[in-house]
């Protein structure tokens, strides 16, 4: 479709701009912070950070039977993309099967799910309503040592 | 945007007592200008057609994520694109025009989350006029950086865009300084002899609190002719229907849909600030995030003052590409 007002230097002008779009988001994507997943993970250490009064918060849905299982769901759906489906991390993520993560505090989780990790690559979350990032907390302290597969 | 002060009523419009003879007279005179002129409804589907076959193309493509975007259309929140996350939207917005024709204005946008605490967005515009033509309208370059690291009672995130577009353009994405109706009412050919070269700075304010979301957007706009300071304001608040997830996959689930309103407007220019010759905009918003990764959203704006256009309906719809960064690392030979 020729559609008026794209003339020439215009074109070449759009050309150029995405072209540069796209040398940038390379370019970032090969400077990206790369945890280990496997080992220990300097991620790690934030949870040492975590103020102790949201450390001792409890979880508020520990005994919801449903929580669980939504949080599973929301946790493939948000986080399994950087931490893996397992959960047992990957390149952009560490394992959050890891002992650090498993002998934190469900507040500990809750908090560093809500603030996110910024300056490590890792996203606040707290546009997840409250109760689901709890969810996802719940999820994740089922995990345990478990070998990944076994959920 | 400093738009020539409405003077001549739409050579094609609909005004009243307008005959389709003189429609029809009228467009040889056009023609010689070079303006290639279609049957708007045809127009306008071919442009949905467009922008739902990039969508279907792109649909099969990427891992499972689901995003959970906020509603607004105008406003933003203080959340980011996730790392190495594409996010590809498309946006259409039909406007009533009072002493001109109404129009269908759209945009494409492909937003990238470059870290944590930036994301870069690329937006091409395009409008069609009822009765007169369509036409490419320009493009922006945004950059939004979180400015804190961890959540506080209100999160600033600093906007900060370069745009290139024609006077033509009609998207309303924000609206600023003395923008008004009238702005819009004459003809194509006409309003694309502007050309705007702007810098648009944004400090985005929001805070989430018991599932709701506040937003506050203060905007400042230079044209980076010699014309005065703009300013503009975007607010919004939102809410989930339900804060908890429920264990079932679904479409329909409540927590699927946020729904909001949001209100933006002129605010004068650094000589005559205020509200004066401003156009307000209300708008009562809907998304509906679907687990297949897709949003939609709609939105339906009403003038708050007889500077504004009646009535502007907006909708759209996104599509997020988890990886995205990751797979161009690949091309480029990054390791996995």
């Amino acid at each position: 479709m020729k559609i008026a007002g794209l003339r020439r230097p215009a074109a070449s002008t759009l050309a150029a701009v995405f072209a540069l779009f796209l040398c940038v988001a390379v370019a970032l994507t090969q400077t990206q912070t790369v945890p280990v997943p496997s080992g220990h993970n300097p991620v790690y250490d934030e949870l040492e950070k975590v103020p102790e009064k949201a450390r001792s918060r409890p979880n508020p849905l520990e005994r919801d039977p449903d929580a669980p299982v939504a949080g599973k769901k929301l946790f493939e759906d948000h986080c399994a993309e950087c931490h893996g489906d397992a959960a047992a991390g990957r390149k952009r993520g560490p394992g959050l099967r890891a002992e650090e993560v498993q002998q934190s505090s469900p507040g500990a989780l809750f908090w560093i799910l809500t603030n996110g990790v910024v300056r490590h690559g890792m996203p606040v979350w707290s546009k997840l309503p409250e109760p689901q990032r709890w969810q996802i907390v719940t999820y994740l302290k089922t995990l345990g040592s478990a070998p990944p597969g076994a959920h | 945007m400093n738009h020539a002060v409405f003077a001549n009523q739409s050579q094609l419009g609909r005004a009243p007592g307008r005959s389709p003879i003189r429609r029809q007279a009228l467009l040889p005179q056009l023609a010689a200008r070079g303006i290639r002129r279609f049957h708007a409804t045809g127009g306008i589907i071919r442009n949905v057609c467009l922008g739902f076959a990039v969508f279907a193309c792109a649909l099969s493509w990427c891992p499972r994520s689901f995003a959970q975007e906020s509603p607004y259309i105008v406003t933003y929140d203080h959340y980011l694109e996730e790392p190495g996350s594409l996010d590809v939207e498309y946006y259409s917005t039909f406007g009533t025009q009072r002493a001109g024709n109404d129009f269908h204005a759209y945009w494409i946008e492909f937003e990238y989350g470059a870290t944590a605490w930036w994301t870069t967005e690329l937006y091409f515009d395009g409008q069609t006029t009822f009765g007169d033509s369509s036409l490419f309208t320009g493009f922006r370059w945004e950059n939004r950086f979180r400015l804190l690291q961890r959540e506080h009672f209100i999160n600033p995130v600093l906007y900060v865009e370069y745009e290139q577009t024609s006077g033509a353009d009609k998207i309303l994405k924000e609206v600023e300084g003395h923008d008004v109706e009238s702005d819009y009412g004459e003809p194509n050919a006409t309003l694309s002899k502007e050309h705007d070269h702007e810098m648009e700075f944004k400090l985005l304010l929001s805070r989430n609190t018991h599932g709701w979301n506040f937003a506050v957007n203060p905007i400042m706009t230079k044209n980076l002719s010699n014309d005065p300071w703009e300013f503009g304001y975007g607010m919004g608040a939102s809410r989930p229907l339900a804060l908890k997830a429920s264990a079932q996959r679904c479409n329909l689930c409540p927590e699927n849909f946020v729904a909001g309103v949001e209100m933006y407007g002129g605010l004068g220019d650094r000589y005559h600030s205020g509200l004066h010759n401003t156009s307000q905009y209300i708008a009562p918003v809907l998304a509906w995030n679907l687990p297949s990764d897709w949003t939609f959203r709609l939105s339906t704006g009403f003038g708050l003052n007889d500077n504004s256009h009646r009535f502007l309906l907006r909708w759209g719809v996104s599509r997020e590409f988890p990886g995205f960064g990751q797979a161009i690392e690949r091309l480029f030979g990054g390791k996995r």
